[in-house]
């Protein structure tokens, strides 16, 4: 049994101009001890994706309209904020994008660790002061004992994030959601941190659920990948059958948009865009929600929406391009 | 920390020192003369009224008797009052109480309605909650205390006769007394605490939307705090930090409003005290009067600095 399940999840948001589907029927599973890279552009409905699994998007406006959620055989979505209480950060532990802006900037980074730790353990204040410290450590931030004490302010961008993992993995969850834990910090850091990422996942045995745009990320840490577009999953599959064999356009649109530093400069090719943007989720037109900026749209995929289906072992995708062949 | 108010408390100095220049001179310009009553007195002779204004220094120039003015102010000498005949320290010293025990009780009104009604209005916008509390703060702000004073007098006073309408400030001691005391204050702190509590409300709600949306929170929510815990632990925490600037800012509206409040109420405060010296000429009385609300309003700037250190640890006492 997988240890999260997500199954036909539609999270919907009411606006002023209309019902924004920013996500709209998405399956996505993760085993235990797995790393699932989840890959979109901004806007595709990742964050909001994993935001709705702890019910951490703002209700309303937000709203899971459909779909289930089955962590450990159980279902998150009917549950209370209240309820859920007793899972956040104890069962799931979250990672945000900005470490700048992600931890209070009035508290000390130690009382911002332990607060979780007395809410889930039965520890006491100084039992959880040790654990915190050991926390820092692992995380590798120098002087743990001292800078248990510190305020944000005073810790950089990348030790910011160290933080934040301390904090998501203090309670040892079972399944940690890691959303573009690296897009604010410099290229430099970005692989320090995904090392520690992937060395406190080894360490403590659990799954990580890795949000990113950065194709470099998943090829690095991921085992299975989720592509994303526009509020549905396009495709899904081992990492290496995704940039060995990927089937749908857009998913082949991000792979050759990575700049490739391994062919000589004979083979070399112009980095290739996809063309257009994200379409806005209001009220979409029916069919393929790809399909404007497809080359190789046809008339099928303005009119009938595509399913996800498997074409291989553990490996699903969503166009009417494999209903030929 | 003891460092910085001190050194906080001598910028203040020549703040109050550029206060009390602009006072002087302003008062030394206006129309009115602590001696017009002895001028228009016919049983007075001209030659003794100039031999008075010689003696008091009314006929130097103007910097000349500030000079005279701060050189006393510093000693401990606050004037003489023409009118009631004491000195102005021991006049305002009775007074000073009154003012501080009304407009202190009504800012700790004001703070006990604005921080919960704000606090679940932020946490529950636009409910119906939410519209009511902005109902009632529109209107709040919208009705002067003159108004509202009046209004309460009719209604508690006339009509019910539940609450005496003038203040009385009789000494004594003992249970009944100080009864009394609180009887008689209900009105006056009711009127100028809701009206400050209506406005404060509105601060409160809209700093505490600011920073509830903010990534933290989502972080702190992530963490299965609870509501409770977050709002009051990660939220409340922050949007006191520009709520504590605003209520310094009020302060000198605050004692502004106390002035009318005092008049309508004939609470025997420094407000009332003002009014009356400045109907009677009594210079030294109104000179000293709006220094000590100057003072106040400076105390106050340093008491919200003081908090915004203790509420924002980016902010170091250096």
């Amino acid at each position: 049994m997988a240890l999260l399940d997500i199954k036909g999840l539609k999270t919907h948001f009411a606006t002023d101009a209309g019902v924004l589907q920013a996500v709209d029927g998405v399956d996505i599973s993760i085993n235990r001890g797995e790393t699932l890279c989840v890959v979109g552009e901004s806007g595709c409905g990742k964050t909001v994706t994993a935001m709705s699994i702890l019910k951490l998007i703002a209700m309303p406006p937000g709203r899971i309209v459909a779909g289930e959620i089955m962590f450990e055989g159980r279902d998150l979505v009917p549950l209370s904020s209240h309820q859920l209480d007793d899972i956040r950060a104890k069962e799931i532990g979250f990672i945000f994008q900005e470490p700048m802006t992600s931890l209070n900037p009035v508290l000390t980074i130690g009382e911002q660790i332990a607060e979780s730790l007395r809410r889930h353990e039965a520890v006491t204040k100084k039992q959880a002061l040790e654990r915190t410290i050991e926390m820092l450590k692992l995380v590798q931030i120098p002087n743990a004992a001292g800078r248990v004490h510190h305020y944000p302010h005073q810790f950089s961008g990348g030790m910011r994030q160290r933080v934040m993992i301390a904090m998501a993995l203090a309670c040892r969850p079972k399944l940690v959601i890691a959303d573009e834990p690296t897009t604010a910090l410099d290229v430099t850091i970005q692989a320090q941190i995904l090392d520690l990422l992937q060395d406190m996942k080894e360490r403590f045995g659990m799954a990580v659920m890795l949000i990113t745009h950065a194709m470099g990320v998943v090829a690095e840490t991921a085992q299975r990948v989720v592509v994303m577009y526009a509020g549905k999953v396009v495709e899904e599959a081992s990492v290496d059958e995704l940039f060995g064999n990927p089937r749908h356009p857009y998913t082949q649109g991000l792979i050759r948009s990575i700049p490739r530093i391994d062919l000589d400069a004979e083979h070399k090719t112009r980095l290739e865009a996809i063309g257009g943007s994200v379409p806005i989720l209001i009220n979409p037109p029916p069919g393929c929600r790809f399909a404007p900026r497809c080359k190789h749209a046809m008339s099928i995929c303005t009119e009938r929406e595509p399913r996800l289906r498997e074409i291989a072992p553990g490996h699903r995708m969503a166009c009417h391009l494999g209903d030929a062949s | 920390m003891s460092q910085y108010i001190l050194r906080r408390l001598m910028i203040a100095i020549p703040s109050l020192l550029g206060i009390s220049l602009v006072l002087f001179v302003v008062l030394a310009l206006a129309p009115g003369d602590p001696f017009s009553e002895l001028a228009t007195n016919p049983n007075v002779p001209p030659e003794v009224q100039a031999a008075l204004r010689a003696k008091f220094g009314l006929d130097d120039p103007i910097y000349l008797r500030y000079l005279h003015w701060l050189a006393a102010m510093v000693h401990g000498d606050w004037g003489f009052s023409f009118v009631s005949r004491v000195d102005v320290d021991t006049l305002i010293l009775q007074r000073l109480p009154t003012t501080l025990y009304v407009v202190g009780s009504s800012q700790l009104l004001a703070l006990l309605i604005a921080i919960p009604v704000g606090v679940y209005a932020a946490t529950r916008p636009y409910s119906l909650f939410d519209q009511l509390a902005n109902t009632f703060a529109f209107i709040g702000f919208s009705l002067p205390t003159f108004f509202t004073g009046i209004l309460f007098i009719l209604v508690f006073s006339v009509k019910l006769d539940w609450l005496p309408f003038v203040y009385t400030s009789v000494p004594g001691s003992g249970i009944p007394w100080l009864l009394e005391m609180i009887r008689q204050a209900i009105m006056p702190v009711m009127v100028l605490g809701l009206f400050q509590a209506a406005s404060m409300t509105r601060f409160v709600r809209s700093a505490m939307l600011d920073v509830i949306r903010l990534d933290y929170v989502t972080t702190a929510r992530a963490k299965g705090l609870g509501q409770a815990k977050v709002i009051v632990k990660h939220v409340m925490r922050n949007a006191m930090i520009p709520v504590v600037t605003l209520i310094a800012l009020q302060m000198p509206a605050v004692f502004g409003g106390a002035i009318v409040t005092e008049q309508i109420f004939r609470i025997p405060g420094i407000g009332s005290l003002l009014i009356s010296s400045i109907l009677a000429n009594d210079t030294p009385v109104v000179m000293a009067v709006t220094f000590v609300f100057a003072c106040l309003v400076v105390l106050f700037n340093l008491i919200a600095d003081v908090l915004y250190g203790w509420l924002d640890p980016r902010i170091s006492f250096r």
